[in-house]
């Protein structure tokens, strides 16, 4: 995630929603910045005023934000959107992809790319989230496969998975794999945590 | 839970669905036991209860089909208290009865728009007798013991450490930030029984009937609803709430039966309801010719009997309970 600047992205109002209308996955604007309501519980005592108790994930930061809001309250919809699009190229800190649909372009500096460029190779699917049109995130597909361009041999007949090495991938990235992983060999890696999962082809 | 039109199930078990009709005898005989009158009253009405915070489902009584929108208006009650009243006052015993009761916009994993109450009142009762046979009642139902009895000024002491009935709304603003509970920030500051019932719903109530169900009684005289009055100096409302395992399960009160205090407090109501943006209630009803006629000395209680079930089987949420909850009704 990276952090911006609570008017980088300018508050464009589409709606609001009641607190009838409060749900989990909603997708909210506090202080000009996305949420995704991720709980909400509606309590209400007997004869008191209904609360609605909701736990807000800031789509920029990852931050998880309480809040609890009573009978009445409304929140700014967010514009926020979800795209197929598919990385082109990079150019220096900006990493350009496309919309499948629309054609059009995308720029994300490396900081909103973050450790995703790992995973990057040219013509790569990924899905985009847009806020107010720009992107926000980028999930490259939960699992990718990567050559494996340069690592130290492996010992002979080591074929045990808990002795690891480090191998450099086709993207530039470093992942840590079992030392009978070879140059050339194709891997298997789990986007979300980074780590090598299995061998496709040697 | 998005229904595909196929989809017709129960969302509760055939197992709580059977748990359900044995709750629902076993609290016949005991009303029976007790020589209380079985009583069916309407589900729709001309009048309804007045409270701020609870809203009635409007219907239209068409008398033309092709103009359904035509007609006189009905409230679909939110608990069946006028007309069990007006039984009262018009000669009736102690008397109970199983129904449904609706209340709009309520809707979660404790609220569901449609529910079953168990409402009785005691004929010539107190508040004493009246928390003595919600406390039987409660233990036949959980077999937990009998309930343990706190006074919502004790209760606010003991988890607060303050006077819920002299504390203003700023003090109390300032214990829910020590509390570090998240506050709503359209509440205002002056809005006492708003802060009363946040400090109520975050810090009391996850603490009440684990050991045994608790009765809290004797609540803020602003929040008496239809209960009386007592004590001059700071009067407390004679009302009182049955709560297990942090869930609020019933509400009782040793009934008003003043008719002019009546029309003061739906005045009062109404007038708040506005400042809410809610619509105005009608406060003219045949409950309050039933008072001027005269309504015995009575403790009235209405209990949720989804929520009990709930508790007796050890579900997390109404939906586990009912055959087919607001969602897929």
């Amino acid at each position: 995630m990276f952090s911006a600047s609570a008017t980088k992205w300018g508050k464009q109002s589409v709606g609001t929603y009641k607190t009838s209308d409060f749900r989990k996955g909603l997708k909210v604007q506090i202080d000009g910045e996305p949420y995704l309501m991720i709980e909400m519980n509606f309590v209400k005592p007997g004869k008191g005023n209904a609360l609605y108790k909701c736990k807000l994930k800031n789509l920029l930061r990852g931050t998880v934000l309480d809040r609890t809001y009573k009978g009445g309250d409304s929140l700014e919809s967010a514009d926020v959107e979800e795209i197929d699009v598919q990385y082109l190229y990079r150019q220096q800190d900006t990493f350009v992809f496309m919309d499948n649909k629309t054609y059009e372009q995308y720029e994300l500096s490396s900081d909103q790319v973050d450790d995703s460029w790992k995973y990057l190779k040219e013509g790569m699917g990924c899905s985009m989230m847009l806020f107010n049109d720009n992107p926000i995130i980028l999930s490259p597909p939960n699992h990718v496969e990567l050559k494996v361009e340069y690592c130290e041999p492996g010992a002979k007949g080591d074929t045990a998975t808990n002795v690891t090495k480090p191998v450099k991938v086709e993207t530039g990235a470093e992942i840590i794999c079992p030392s009978f992983i070879n140059m050339g060999n194709v891997i298997k890696v789990d986007t979300r945590t980074g780590q090598y999962v299995e061998r496709v082809s040697t | 839970m998005a229904a595909e039109s196929g989809e017709f199930h129960p969302s509760a078990s055939w197992e709580v669905l059977h748990l359900r009709a044995r709750l629902l005898r076993r609290i016949r005989r005991f009303f029976e036991d007790r020589e209380f009158l079985e009583v069916e009253t309407p589900l729709l009405s001309a009048d309804t209860v007045i409270d701020r915070h609870l809203d009635p489902i409007p219907v239209t009584l068409f008398a033309d089909p092709r103009q359904m929108a035509a007609g006189s208006r009905r409230w679909l009650q939110t608990s069946p208290e006028f007309a069990m009243k007006r039984l009262l006052a018009a000669g009736a015993p102690s008397i109970y009865q199983i129904t449904r009761a609706f209340r709009g916009g309520e809707v979660g994993r404790l609220h569901n728009p449609e529910f079953t109450i168990v409402e009785w009142y005691g004929v010539e009762d107190g508040m004493q007798q009246g928390m003595q046979l919600l406390s039987e009642l409660a233990e036949v139902l959980f077999q937990h013991g009998p309930a343990e009895r706190i006074s919502y000024a004790a209760a606010f002491e003991r988890w607060l450490g303050i006077d819920p009935h002299g504390a203003d709304g700023p003090k109390l603003a300032v214990v829910a930030e020590r509390q570090g509970i998240a506050v709503p920030d359209s509440l205002p500051m002056e809005d006492r029984d708003g802060w009363l019932d946040l400090l109520l719903v975050e810090c009391i109530e996850p603490h009440l009937g684990f050991e045994s169900p608790v009765i809290l009684y004797d609540y803020p005289a602003t929040q008496a609803a239809l209960a009386r009055l007592r004590g001059d100096r700071t009067p407390v409302a004679e009302r009182f709430e049955l709560y297990f395992r942090g869930i609020e399960l019933a509400n009782g009160y040793h009934e008003l039966m003043d008719p002019d205090e009546l029309r003061c407090r739906n005045q009062q109501i109404n007038r708040l309801r506005h400042t809410d943006g809610k619509p105005l209630l009608p406060e003219s009803s045949r409950l309050l010719a039933a008072m001027e006629h005269g309504l015995p000395p009575c403790t009235g209680v209405a209990l949720g009997f989804d929520r009990s079930v709930m508790l007796v089987c050890g579900a997390k949420e109404l939906s586990e309970v009912i055959a087919f909850p607001s969602e897929i009704a």
